[in-house]
């Protein structure tokens, strides 16, 4: 919710660069002012050396060590160079758990969650008013829940005797063990319903920022509605939509309570996303450094989507 | 605007970290003692508990300003496993007298969390009590005890009378051979529809339990015997043994022919409660191997009271592949009480233990939890042997039991053991298939060294 309002109400691009020259250009300032406006930043970046940048470093550390929880290599690790990553190639778990760990952020977020946020929140603009806070509310209803009781929710939902078995047998069906039969399906489609509300959220807001005199322009000009929400109000949102296809691509990349909950990454490894298989390894075999090496895989790529996003961004030249 | 914004957040954070440092100064220490106790307590085990609470007592009667403090863990045995270890990595953490799986003790002891208990079993009149079997049970890779004995089990089939009679089968049934296990569950399956004649878990779901009560009992019953596993004697792995596929054939007829649960059901982590709870108490089920302390869930108290336990139930061991000898196959495991090496009252937290494992306390913790005895004079004690109907015929298991190999790898290569079974009985592999991926990643595990091929 506070993330969504701070991008709701980050100015657009094109502002910020109009402005800036003229924040900078009032008056020359000295170098002690600018050292001494520092001083309030301090605490902040303490903290976060401490507890964002320390962690990391020492995730990276660890991965090329061979520490363990329990085994001599316990209280005395000893680094081994690259061996873990070397390890991890030659798993034949990992190819898996990587195309897993894919195919579900694209799959619930990247299209789905994105997708289907948009057209809500479209849909919401042009319906009457106590219609679209009623789903406003049911969807957001989702995202207010803790992650474990929507997991628990969830599990109660597609597990044998479930909810949603009941409701098939009720119309005289007989539905399979969704989390046994389809555990992709069944953890996909419960992001799906859990997420969709943070992108709903964002785009009703950069919705209501879309000028109306151009839509409006557009509409006189004789364009559809297809044809406005794809040349008039999708080039103008666009910023929001990489910066919600970022968040939510970092934030599903390391979902875990979720899977952890309904699957536990079973039947086998069928749901045995990146995060799931760094626990696992960590905590369930004590190999931790082998676990933080997972964990630093999943962190790369957490970065090249993101610096795939953030080119996205930048506005075009034209 | 923006500078006063710039001046509250920090003043929040420096607020943080004032905060910060308050909760990390060390809250003071006088000259009373504490005694940090770290086990586990769930609605279905709660014997510790009661043990505990009755012992912090008295103990804090006999050493007045020392204070012992109950720290118990509500969660799966894995999860307290991980928090144990997590917590043993810093001395401000680490537990004084922790409860400890047997499967642990080796490789807890390599990584130096448990203090070596010879020197202060030395002192104690009790320790001649405790069996050899249980002695080594507490033993680290270099021969010194490191752990001590709370309690042992063993594995048996556990069948429903009024079942096996319904199907025409005498009772007191005594299979001999894997065979008569699938004859008993084809005639229970042609003659009562409804029934699961036969269960045995499998995969990965039941984890650890899926070995212990179910793919163990077929795999050290196999030629190899106690070696079927990992060499003892030359301290290596076994991989491509004819054993292992034949295991894992029987498994693959019994899920195959619709003897067992379904797949899916013998996958769950809850399907225990299940069985115990359900099944066999309206005699829906055959038959199924479990734990000596099965008596526990269904004796007053238990967590799936039902009276009719004693009449209807019987207990025998499950037989070896052809009836070869010893004629039974079981599999052991039990938990110890250590005492953490970084306990800054190592003597106090020694004394805290042996309170807890005296005679009279160790009698009515194996009495409520359906334990076997290790000490022989509660094995001696007439409320022992009374306690259910069964504590006979499982005791005697000891002598045809197996304990696991619990070198530093074994927990993974158990969970190769369970992918192995799993991959069977969803018809995923091939008992030949599993078999060879079972191989490849064990070598994987312990390195090529440490594997024998037989």
């Amino acid at each position: 919710m506070v993330t969504a309002d701070v991008i709701a109400t980050t100015p657009p691009s094109s502002d910020r660069r109009r402005q800036e020259p003229q924040g900078s250009g009032r008056r020359p300032v000295s170098r002690l002012a600018k050292a001494l406006r520092m001083i309030p930043l301090i605490p902040a970046i303490i903290i976060m050396t401490i507890f964002l940048a320390g962690p990391i470093i020492w995730s990276f550390y660890g991965s090329f060590t061979n520490a363990a929880l329990t085994g001599p290599n316990a209280s005395h690790s000893s680094w081994i160079g690259l061996d873990n990553y070397a390890k991890l190639l030659q798993d034949p778990v990992f190819p898996l758990s990587l195309w897993l760990t894919v195919l579900f952020t694209l799959a619930s977020a990247v299209i789905s969650q994105n997708v289907l946020g948009l057209g809500i929140a479209l849909t919401m603009t042009r319906a009457n008013k106590r219609l679209a806070s009623l789903i406003g509310s049911i969807v957001v209803g989702a995202w207010i829940l803790p992650e474990i009781v929507a997991a628990f929710v969830c599990y109660a939902y597609f597990s044998k005797n479930g909810t949603l078995n009941q409701i098939l047998a009720a119309v005289g069906m007989t539905g399979p063990n969704w989390l046994y039969s389809f555990p992709m399906l069944a953890v996909i489609l419960a992001n799906l319903w859990r997420g969709t509300a943070f992108s709903l959220l964002v785009y009703q807001a950069a919705l209501n920022d879309v000028p109306p005199e151009i839509t409006e322009a557009a509409m006189i000009d004789g364009a559809s509605g297809a044809k406005r929400l794809v040349y008039v109000t999708i080039p103008i949102i666009r910023t929001t939509i990489t910066t919600n296809l970022m968040l939510i691509t970092l934030q599903t990349l390391s979902v875990f309570t979720l899977i952890y909950v309904m699957t536990a990454g079973g039947p086998g490894n069928d749901s045995t996303t990146l995060p799931i298989l760094a626990y696992k390894e960590a905590f369930r075999f004590s190999n931790i450094g082998y676990g933080t090496a997972i964990a630093t895989v999943l962190l790369l790529i957490g970065a090249v989507f993101s610096i795939v996003y953030i080119r996205a961004a930048r506005p075009a030249k034209d | 605007m923006k500078n006063r914004a710039a001046i509250a957040i920090s003043v929040v954070a420096i607020g943080a970290l004032i905060g910060l440092t308050a909760c990390s100064s060390s809250p003071g220490t006088s000259g009373d003692k504490t005694i940090k106790v770290t086990y586990i307590k769930t609605d279905a085990f709660t014997a510790l508990d009661t043990l505990f609470t009755k012992v912090k007592t008295a103990f804090e009667t006999a050493h007045p300003g020392v204070t012992v403090q109950l720290q118990p863990v509500s969660a799966t045995d894995d999860d307290y496993k991980t928090k144990l270890a997590l917590s043993q990595r810093s001395a401000e953490t680490a537990p004084d007298v922790f409860y400890e799986d047997t499967t642990n003790v080796r490789s807890d002891a390599d990584a130096g969390y448990l203090l070596k208990l010879d020197s202060y079993l030395a002192k104690w009149n009790d320790w001649s009590q405790f069996t050899d079997a249980a002695k080594q049970a507490g033993q680290g890779d270099d021969g010194k005890i490191y752990a001590v004995s709370l309690g042992t089990d063993t594995r048996a089939i556990w069948y429903s009378k009024p079942v096996l009679q319904a199907a025409g089968i005498a009772v007191p049934w005594q299979p001999k051979t894997w065979q008569d296990v699938l004859n008993a569950a084809q005639k229970i399956k042609a003659a009562e529809p409804g029934v699961v004649p036969f269960n045995m878990y499998a995969g990965t779901g039941t984890g650890e339990g899926s070995n212990m009560q179910g793919f163990y009992e077929l795999l050290y019953g196999t030629a190899l015997g106690s070696d079927a596993l990992y060499d003892s004697a030359s301290g290596k792995w076994v991989v491509g043994s004819q054993g292992f596929v034949d295991s894992l054939t029987f498994l693959k007829t019994l899920y195959d022919q619709q003897l067992a649960l379904t797949p899916a059901e013998a996958l769950d982590p809850n399907i225990w409660k299940k069985v115990f709870g359900e099944l066999f108490p309206k005699g829906k089920l055959g038959g199924t191997v479990e734990g000596s302390y099965t008596p526990s869930f269904w004796q007053k108290g238990g967590s799936f009271e039902w009276a009719g336990y004693t009449t209807d139930m019987g207990a025998t061991a499950f037989p070896t592949q052809t009836g070869q000898a010893p004629g039974g196959v079981s599999m052991s495991g039990g938990w110890t009480l250590a005492v953490g090496a970084k306990s800054a009252n190592s003597q106090l937290a020694f004394d805290f233990m042996t309170m807890a494992l005296s005679r009279d306390n160790a009698l009515a913790y194996d009495n409520a939890n359906s334990q076997i005895a290790v000490r022989k004079d509660v094995a001696a004690d007439p409320s022992y042997v009374a306690a259910n109907p069964f504590v006979k015929a499982v005791t005697d298991l000891v002598a045809v039991t197996h304990f696991r190999p619990a070198t530093s790898v074994y927990n993974q290569i158990s969970v190769e053991v369970q992918k192995a079974s799993e991959a069977v009985i969803t018809g995923k592999m091939s008992p030949h298939e599993a078999a060879a991926a079972y191989d490849v990643a064990v070598t994987g595990i312990a390195t090529a060294d440490k594997v024998v091929k037989k």
